[in-house]
C-alpha cells in the first residue's frame, strides 16, 4: 500500500516529470547533433574541395547535399568484419567508449539561456573528464585489434591526448579565474559583465593554447598522427569496418563539436552578444530563441576553422608534436595563468 | 528504503564485484577496464557526499591519467606469455584465511564508532557555496603549510624522476 501512495503522491509525479522532460531534451540534443554530424562532413568535403579548387560532392542530390545520407546507409549495410585474433569484447566496447565519453560531454553544455540538458556546478571539470575517457577507446581500439597499424596508432594517440590534455586543463583556468566559477552557464554570464562580451581579448594566450590542443585533442590535421594515412593505413580504426567504424566517425567529429562548442562558451561568449552591438541595435534581444542563432553562428565558424586549418597546413612530425606540446603551450598556459592571477588580485 | 538507499546499495555492490574481477582476471587489460568501471563508481559515491570537485578529479587524475599509464606498460608486457601463466601461487589458501582474518579484525571497532562533532561545512552550508569554493577556501587558509608541504614533496618526486632517468653522460675514453 505504501508503494501505491507513494506513487499517487505529488512528488512522484513531480519526479515523474522531470525525468521526462529531461528525456525528451537528451532526445532533442543528441538528434540535433547528430544532424550536424552528418553535414559536418558534407561541409567538410565541399569547404575543402572549394579551397583545392575541385566541386566536392556532386552526385547524390542538388550539391550533394543528400550525400551524407548515402553514407550512412553504406556503412550500415557494409560486412561487419572482426580480426581473427582480436580481444573481441575490448573490440566491441571501444567504438562505444567514444562515442558515449563525447554524447555525454554534450549534457553539460548552455546552448541558450537556460537550455542545457544538466546543470552542473562542475560542468568544465567533466568536460575535461569525459574526453580523457575518449582515449581510452583510441588506446583500447589499437591494442584489440591485434595488428601493428593500429597498435601503434594507438600508442600514439595516448601519448599525444595525455601531454595536450594537460595543456587544454591549464589553458581553460585563466578562465575559471576571471569567471570565478566552473559552471559553464555562469562563465557566459560572467563574460556578458566584460566591455567586449567575450574572454578571447583578455585571455588571448589562453585561446591560443586552446585552439591549437583542441585540435590535437580531436586528433585533427596538423596533429593526425594517430591516423596518418600515408604511414598507418588508418591507424587504430584500421581493422574497423561497417557500422563500427562509423562510430569512430561519428564520436570523431561529435568531439570536434563538443570542443567548438568549448571555444564558443568559454573564449567566445556563449550565446551572448558583445554588450556594444546590443546598444546599436537593441531589438535583437526581442527575436526569440535569437540566443540559439547566435550560438550556432559562433559554433560554425569554429568548425569551419578546423576545416580551414585541415586545408592549409601539412603535418607535424611526431616529434615536434610533442616538443610543441611540452614546450611551447604547457609554459605559455602557466605564464597566462600566472598574469590572469596577478591582475585579479590587484583589480 | 529510501532511494539514497537503493543507489548506495548499488554502487558499493558494483563496487565490491568489480574490484574483484580486477584481481582475479587472466588478462591485464581486463582488468584494467574493470578498474576503470569502478573508479566511475567510486566518483559517484564522492557525488552522495555531495564532493563534486573531488568526484570530477577522481576522473580525471586516476581514470584519465594514471590508469592510461597502467595501459601503456601493460602493452609493453609480453602479454601471451602472461596469459599462460599459472595465475596462483600453491600457498593461495593459506593467503587468503590471513586476508579473511584481517578483514574480520576490521569489521570488529566498526561497531564502536561514533559519530564526530559537526565542523563548520555542513552539507548546507556547502551547497551553499559550491563545493569547489569551499574546498578551495579550506585548502588556502586552515591547511595552507601542509597543502604546500604536499605539493613540495610531489615536486622532489618529479624532480627525481627526470634527474633518474636522464641518461648519463659517457665518460671519455670509453
Amino acid at each position: 500500500m505504501k508503494i501505491f501512495e507513494f506513487i499517487m503522491s505529488e512528488g512522484f509525479f513531480d519526479m515523474f516529470l522531470d525525468i521526462v522532460i529531461i528525456i525528451i531534451k537528451i532526445a532533442v540534443v543528441v538528434g540535433v547533433a547528430m544532424l550536424h554530424v552528418m553535414y559536418a562532413t558534407w561541409a567538410e568535403r565541399k569547404s575543402i574541395g572549394r579551397m583545392q579548387v575541385r566541386m566536392g560532392p556532386m552526385e547524390v542530390g542538388f550539391h550533394g547535399l543528400l550525400q551524407p545520407i548515402a553514407d550512412g546507409v553504406k556503412l550500415f549495410f557494409k560486412e561487419d568484419i572482426i580480426p581473427a585474433n582480436a580481444d573481441k569484447p575490448v573490440f566491441y566496447v571501444s567504438p562505444v567508449i567514444i562515442m558515449m565519453s563525447t554524447l555525454v560531454s554534450l549534457s553539460v553544455i548552455p546552448f541558450f539561456d537556460g537550455f542545457v540538458v544538466a546543470n552542473i556546478n562542475i560542468g568544465l571539470l567533466f568536460i575535461l573528464a569525459m574526453s580523457s575517457i575518449g582515449a581510452y577507446g583510441i588506446v583500447l581500439a589499437g591494442w584489440s585489434s591485434n595488428s601493428k597499424y593500429p597498435f601503434l596508432g594507438g600508442l600514439r594517440a595516448s601519448a599525444q591526448v595525455i601531454s595536450y590534455e594537460v595543456a587544454m586543463g591549464l589553458s581553460l583556468v585563466g578562465v575559471m579565474i576571471m569567471a570565478g566559477s566552473l559552471n559553464l552557464q555562469d562563465i557566459v554570464k560572467a563574460q556578458a559583465a566584460y566591455p567586449t562580451g567575450m574572454y578571447v581579448v583578455p585571455q588571448i594566450i589562453a585561446f591560443f593554447v586552446f585552439v591549437v590542443s583542441a585540435l590535437a585533442e580531436t586528433n585533427r590535421t596538423p596533429f593526425d598522427m594517430p591516423e596518418a594515412e600515408n604511414e598507418l593505413v588508418a591507424g587504430y580504426f584500421t581493422e574497423y569496418s561497417g557500422i563500427r567504424f562509423a562510430l569512430f566517425f561519428l564520436g570523431e567529429y561529435v568531439g570536434m563539436i563538443v570542443m567548438a562548442c568549448m571555444a564558443v562558451v568559454c573564449f567566445l561568449g556563449g550565446w551572448t552578444l558583445p554588450p556594444f552591438i546590443v546598444k546599436i541595435v537593441p531589438f535583437v534581444e526581442s527575436v526569440p530563441f535569437i540566443g540559439l542563432f547566435i550560438f550556432l553562428a559562433k559554433l560554425y565558424v569554429c568548425i569551419f576553422f578546423y576545416y580551414w586549418i585541415r586545408a592549409t597546413v601539412p603535418r607535424y612530425r611526431y616529434d615536434q608534436v610533442m616538443a610543441l606540446g611540452w614546450k611551447l603551450l604547457i609554459p605559455l598556459a602557466l605564464l597566462n595563468i600566472l598574469i590572469t592571477g596577478v591582475i585579479k588580485i590587484l583589480a | 528504503m529510501t532511494l539514497n538507499q537503493v543507489f548506495f546499495g548499488y554502487f558499493a555492490f558494483v563496487i565490491v564485484l568489480t574490484s574483484l574481477l580486477v584481481v582475479t582476471r587472466k588478462n591485464p587489460v581486463h582488468s584494467v577496464l574493470w578498474m576503470l568501471i569502478m573508479f566511475f563508481h567510486v566518483a559517484a559515491l564522492y557525488l552522495f557526499l555531495n564532493a563534486e570537485f573531488i568526484a570530477a578529479i577522481q576522473i580525471i587524475v586516476y581514470a584519465g591519467a594514471i590508469l592510461v599509464l597502467y595501459v601503456f606498460v601493460i602493452f609493453l608486457l609480453n602479454l601471451k606469455q602472461e596469459i599462460g601463466d599459472e595465475q596462483r601461487v600453491g600457498e593461495w589458501p593459506v593467503g587468503l584465511a590471513i586476508a579473511l582474518s584481517i578483514g574480520l579484525l576490521m569489521l570488529i571497532p566498526m561497531a564502536g564508532i561514533k559519530v564526530g562533532m559537526m565542523g563548520k561545512w555542513g552539507v548546507k552550508a556547502i551547497e551553499d557555496e559550491t563545493h569547489t569554493v569551499a574546498l578551495g577556501k579550506v585548502l588556502y587558509t586552515d591547511y595552507l603549510l601542509p597543502f604546500e608541504l604536499a605539493s613540495l614533496i610531489l615536486l622532489v618526486a618529479i624532480v627525481g624522476a627526470v634527474v633518474l632517468s636522464k641518461k648519463k653522460k659517457k665518460v671519455e675514453g670509453q
